[in-house]
């Protein structure tokens, strides 16, 4: 890892402008998914519009959080490191990290106009028209060779393990996203040009897209965000990678198992027993490179362990690795097939999602953010290292009252649905079991909104630290946080 | 070990890098996706699963944009209580012509696989327009703005996309699209020429506006064949085992 020491004349411009992005995008899809969330305590909000109703809100949500923030947080902190582990400026320099970056943002616009007004191919987290699927696809090729094109022109011999991690993400997204939506436009024979239907139907549709689904929160959420950690966690402890060859196994076998696992998403549904026993097995074993990954992590803190409690924004990359690690045994677990009869159609995976989602992508984004900032705006430090412990505790908070109100309406609508009276019958009605749930709604919008609250903290400590203030206790950081 | 000495190799050359990616994450797909395609027991033999009609597909692609998979399953799974709750569980063949299947993975709503023929059209009315005057406890957003006219201009486009990709429909079936479309909105009679390509679909005016073939009359024809077109009481039990 080397610093910018040298005369390499890093591409930086693109990087800030990729970390203003993900900071908006950020706030605009917690805001939707914490709307949703009051519409589902409290349904007067769909506000009986068609475009703002839940079925066109939500994909609004996942896909602003998902590939908006996140996918803004992967081109900023890839294109930062992939520069400074190469000691090389960026392959085609601003002109094609503009190009880039403004395409993406015209797309997420018009994804997310596009289903407001209607227009989805109807599947999750791939609800973006063929055409939209295209310009993806035109943008991602531009991004593969502004990545790969800065690795072929390093000035370092080896290629740093972070960016193996991202250049996976990037292939293994690309072969995800062009398979997943392989469909044929009706306008080519008289119908909407705005409307496709996918090439397979069925059960066969079913394994293609959890095939993609699953691995967009393996390859995108994952892969992508680990090599995040495989960079930002040693900087900022100013530690070494705990192993390298822990490196080389976790790398290796996760990209290989990952790609297996999503048949568990379709458990005792229709699609045939072997693919739903394959997938099990192989998410089973997954639990192993995933927890490899998080020691790897977290032991990269040997000697370093007291920064947890004098550096908050250090709080916020150990705390993404737990949480992933708790994340990925609770996964595992729902695959079995026996939880996950329980567990599937109910709000217990929307809190395994959001345990991963809020605890793991957008913590460590939040402490490569906090990282990323005052580097490239070049101040010492954030404005204010004791609002950084702000965030931290307000989100973590949040983060709690979510994943706890998941797992009891979860484990509780799942129970109340399988319940038999003493005379034999089903004891409880469908709508008995929608009306239980409201307090826990209730709950977890309540986290939801914790969650935003703290994203604004660090987008004010965020517009101060680009100002140049600097807050008085930046004096004394020991002290910042909570003790 | 060696092995790991040997990862130099790998880790200096960007391009067995991306090749040694590209074959871990290869494998699994292909493994879990293509035997679906040629074991032939994937989808079981079973009769009566049709193509939808023009009106019920029309209304399937509304309820593909309206994103109620967001909320409500297709998929019952073997269990005695889903059995119980909402019939007998599916099977591949019924979602055959799915283009995308809608099996969903959530239900803060219930399962639709086999909505058809429970509720009246009058109940679905009511119920999309605004669901608490049905479900006062639903959380379901209303859906008023479903009685505004269907667009039939690109009904015949569809279908015959949904051809290219597998939907069995007949030139006559095209040809036909919008007199069926309409016929189905408008007509009881049991002799309607639309049975005899698609049996089992639900006839009749549902939203009370004869005149004009709305969104809903789409959605709510859609939801009604829902589930319906297997007979599971002529249905052998080998037929379906897997």
């Amino acid at each position: 890892m080397s610093t910018n020491t040298d005369a390499t004349r890093y591409c930086e411009d693109v990087v800030k402008k990729f970390v203003l992005a993900a900071i908006f995008w950020g706030v605009v899809g917690f805001l939707a998914g914490d709307f949703i969330a009051w519409q589902l305590a409290f349904p007067a909000l769909n506000l009986d519009l068609e475009w703002t109703t839940f079925g066109r809100l939500r994909p609004v949500h996942t896909s602003a959080v998902i590939f908006a923030f996140g996918g803004n947080i992967l081109f900023a902190t890839s294109l930062y490191v992939v520069q400074r582990t190469c000691r090389a400026d960026l392959f085609g320099g601003a002109g094609l990290g503009g190009f880039i970056f403004w395409n993406f943002q015209a797309l997420i616009v018009v994804a997310a106009l596009t289903y407001v007004l209607g227009f989805s191919q109807g599947q999750e987290y791939a609800e973006p028209e063929w055409w939209v699927d295209l310009w993806l696809t035109v943008i991602w090729v531009a991004y593969l060779i502004a990545f790969a094109g800065t690795i072929m022109k390093r000035r370092e011999p080896h290629i740093y393990v972070a960016n193996w991690f991202f250049l996976a993400m990037i292939l293994t997204v690309a072969m995800l996203h062009l398979g997943n939506n392989l469909a044929v436009p009706a306008g080519f024979f008289g119908g909407s040009w705005m409307k496709s239907y996918n090439l397979f139907g069925g059960v066969q549709n079913a394994m293609t897209q959890w095939w993609y689904g699953h691995n967009a929160v393996g390859f995108f959420l994952t892969a992508g965000f680990l090599g995040i950690m495989y960079y930002f966690v040693p900087k900022r402890a100013e530690r070494p990678v705990y192993s390298y060859r822990l490196s080389i196994v976790h790398f290796w076998a996760l990209i290989f198992l990952y790609i297996w696992a999503g048949p568990h998403h379709l458990h005792y549904t229709a699609l045939p027993d072997w693919a739903q026993t394959l997938g099990a097995t192989f998410s089973i074993m997954l639990w192993m490179p995933s927890w490899g990954g998080m020691i790897n992590g977290l032991m990269t803190l040997s000697g370093a362990w007291d920064k947890l409690r004098t550096d908050p924004v250090m709080r916020f990359l150990v705390s993404s690795v737990a949480f992933y690690g708790m994340s990925t045994f609770e996964g595992p677990m729902m695959s079995l097939k026996a939880v996950n009869s329980l567990s599937h159609y109910t709000d217990w995976t929307v809190g395994h999602v959001h345990s991963g989602a809020l605890g793991w992508v957008a913590f460590v984004s939040f402490g490569a953010l906090y990282y990323l900032v005052p580097k490239l705006w070049g101040r010492k430090e954030v404005y204010s290292l004791k609002l950084v412990g702000v965030h931290f505790w307000i989100a973590t908070i949040g983060i709690v009252l979510y994943i706890t109100a998941m797992w009891i309406s979860g484990i509780m609508q799942g129970l109340m649905w399988r319940a038999y009276d003493n005379l034999g019958f089903l004891q409880y009605s469908f709508i008995e079991t929608v009306e239980a749930m409201h307090p826990y709604y209730v709950i977890r919008a309540t986290g939801g909104l914790l969650f935003v609250l703290g994203a604004l903290v660090m987008v004010y400590n965020f517009v101060k630290t680009i100002k140049g203030d600097v807050a008085d206790e930046a004096m004394q950081p020991s002290t910042a946080g909570a003790r | 070990m060696s092995i790991f000495k040997q990862h130099k190799h790998i880790e200096t050359n960007v391009f067995f890098l991306a090749v040694g990616i590209l074959l871990c994450v290869i494998v699994g797909g292909l493994v879990e996706v293509v035997p679906l395609f040629t074991i032939e027991s994937t989808i079981e033999k079973v009769d009566g699963v049709r193509p939808y009609s023009p009106l019920e597909q029309a209304g399937r692609d509304i309820y593909v944009r309206e994103g109620c998979y967001n909320c409500h399953s297709q998929m019952i799974r073997p269990f005695k209580d889903e059995v119980e709750r909402y019939g007998h569980y599916s099977l591949a063949a019924e979602s055959k012509y799915d283009h995308p299947f809608q099996w969903s993975s959530k239900r803060t709503g219930p399962d639709l696989a086999r909505v058809g023929g429970k509720y009246t059209n009058d109940w679905h009315v009511r119920h999309m327009i605004n669901p608490r005057d049905v479900v006062p406890e639903s959380i379901m957003p209303g859906y008023p703005h479903l009685m505004r006219a269907l667009d039939t201009s690109t009904i015949q486009g569809n279908m015959k996309a949904l051809r290219v990709v597998g939907v069995p429909y007949t030139d006559a079936q095209i040809a036909n699209a919008v007199k069926d479309l309409t016929e189905q909105a408008s007509s009881d009679s049991p002799d309607a020429a639309v049975l005899k390509s698609y049996p089992k679909a639900r006839m009749g005016d549902v939203d009370g506006d004869p005149k004009k073939v709305t969104e809903m009359d789409a959605l709510v024809a859609y939801l009604q064949v829902l589930g319906t077109m297997v007979d599971f009481t002529k249905v052998k039990p080998e037929a379906i085992r897997r």
